[in-house]
């Protein structure tokens, strides 16, 4: 009841007196946990490399700069086979999810209970792993290289994509379904239509951000030998070369940032 | 033309919402359908062309009965119906002559119509029916970038570019001012009768029904209440239809018609 009267006027109160109470109470148990668990941390920890840590930083920076230019020549083809890796991986990812997106869509599965549950599962299963951990799998499977690599961003993506695709085709406006439905259009027909005009803006700002995303999860594929730019900081990192992995970390970021601007060019375009 | 026998239908949730409706429309007639929001209006036009399926009950067009067909013959059959909708119902990223030539889904292979090749007669016939509207100019226009009433009359494009003998119109004013309201009615009843087109008009405002309709039927709980010319609507009747009302300034006879021609 946060309307309460006193001496006659009425007095509101977001939370009755019991309430807040409550809310205090919780606050407290939230502190009381987050000390509790800093110390159990500090326990765990060994200072002496923590307060050591400023001063290692510093003499790796001071190893890696500046960085070694000359070596840009080596890094052209890994860096365009990362881009390879990423592009080619988000187009075959796109083709598989588009039709587990419309298979998983409450609106046009066409079984709610066999089909459905099957084209969740596969959004799931694809989702909850790890590229690098698809890596490895694929690369015991077909063995090293840009394929394996290719292979394992797509299967990454499938979930991701089907996913935010299945979700974009719940949210369409039936009634512009309805309209072409009316017009005694076949199934497909309507899926053309009535659906596909509607989920367009979003298929191109999932296919550009998962693309964005894919770029950066495939510099790190190289280090479990999936091909691309990661390979060469591997080894780099292996014999200690912190010029050369200097070099390697800006190249990345200016893939990054590339990709970044291309991807926000696109999105604005279409949407 | 159009025969509705017992027509029933109950939902999921146990509301009956068309309790045994009989309604037969001649050739070329023009009939209002008015009542109170939840009087299964929208539900009886949709029961035609079975957007909704109907619980029981017969819809016959022409002669052919709708409700048993297998849904590649109901293909064939809706084709015959054209649909104009509240909210236009427009694809709305498509622009004005997809939009149109969207109304010959139904006649197209799934192909032709992916690539958008539609056969030149239907072109022809879609830029006769956007001059006939006024709309010749907006063709290539995305269809969100036009105003209420124009979007509206590509939706009366589409409806008659299917060929049909029967509309089915649900509540084509009801997002609009009044004006583009009267202009939009005028339009749907001119082209009726200009193709002898039966129609039903789902329609909230009966002072706009009665200007322009042969016929009203008035529904009340899934029932037929009130069935006859406009000017039997009586207060009393409208009483009957929708509750206890002051209607004498709803049904305002005397509309100053010139004006509204001035205007257009």
């Amino acid at each position: 009841m946060p309307v309460s009267e006193r001496n006659g006027t009425k007095v509101w109160q977001r939370r009755t007196g019991r309430e807040s109470l409550f809310h205090w109470v919780l606050w407290l148990i939230g502190v009381a946990v987050f000390a509790y668990c800093w110390q159990q941390i500090s326990n765990a920890t060994t200072w002496f490399f923590v307060w050591d840590a400023p001063r290692i930083a510093g003499d790796i920076w001071t190893r890696a700069t500046p960085p070694k230019w000359e070596y840009i020549t080596q890094l052209g083809k890994p860096i365009w086979d990362t881009l390879n890796i990423a592009t080619l991986g988000t187009i075959i990812s796109l083709v598989l999810a588009v039709p587990v997106a419309f298979l998983a869509a409450r609106n046009t599965t066409p079984s709610r209970f066999i089909i459905r549950p099957l084209a969740l599962l596969i959004i799931v299963s694809t989702r909850s792993i790890n590229s690098l951990i698809w890596a490895l799998l694929l690369i015991a499977i077909i063995g090293p290289g840009v394929f394996a690599g290719v292979v394992a961003i797509a299967i990454r993506s499938v979930g991701f994509c089907a996913k935010l695709l299945y979700e974009a085709i719940e949210e369409i406006d039936e009634t512009q379904v309805e309209a072409i439905t009316a017009t005694g259009a076949s199934r497909w027909q309507v899926m053309a239509y009535g659906i596909v005009p509607q989920i367009m803006p979003a298929f191109a700002g999932i296919a550009v951000f998962r693309w964005d995303i894919n770029i950066r999860e495939s510099t790190v594929l190289g280090l479990v030998g999936a091909g691309g730019i990661g390979l060469q900081l591997s080894a780099s990192l292996n014999v200690l070369a912190w010029p050369q992995v200097a070099l390697i970390l800006l190249v990345i970021l200016a893939a990054v940032v590339i990709s970044e601007w291309v991807s926000a060019k696109v999105r604005g375009a279409i949407i | 033309m159009l025969r509705l026998e017992k027509l029933v239908k109950t939902y999921k949730t146990g509301d009956q919402a068309l309790k045994a409706v009989d309604l037969e429309i001649p050739e070329g007639q023009v009939l209002a359908l008015i009542g109170p929001s939840g009087a299964g209006k929208s539900t009886l036009i949709r029961c035609i062309n079975r957007l909704v399926e109907p619980t029981s009950g017969n819809v016959y067009l022409a002669g052919t009965e709708l409700t048993g067909l297998s849904s590649g013959a109901l293909r064939k059959e809706r084709r015959r119906m054209g649909m104009i909708f509240q909210e236009y119902a427009l694809v709305e990223r498509l622009t004005v002559m997809e939009n149109v030539l969207s109304g010959r889904l139904g006649y197209v292979g799934f192909w032709r119509s992916f690539t958008r090749r539609y056969p030149q007669s239907d072109v022809d016939e879609a830029f006769r029916l956007l001059d006939r509207v006024g709309l010749l100019a907006m063709a290539d226009k995305r269809a969100d970038e036009l105003s209420g009433g124009q979007r509206q009359r590509v939706g009366i494009c589409r409806a008659l570019i299917q060929n049909p003998a029967l509309l089915l119109v649900d509540e084509p004013t009801a997002s609009l001012d009044p004006k583009t309201s009267r202009q939009i009615m005028r339009l749907v009843c001119e082209l009726c009768q200009e193709r002898g087109l039966a129609a039903i008009i789902n329609i909230h405002d009966v002072a706009l029904a009665q200007m322009f309709v042969q016929r009203v039927i008035g529904l009340r709980f899934g029932a037929v209440e009130f069935d006859g010319p406009p000017e039997a609507l009586t207060p009393d009747v409208l009483t009957t239809i929708y509750g206890e009302e002051d209607w004498e300034a709803t049904i305002a006879k005397v509309e100053d018609e010139e004006e509204i021609e001035v205007a257009e």
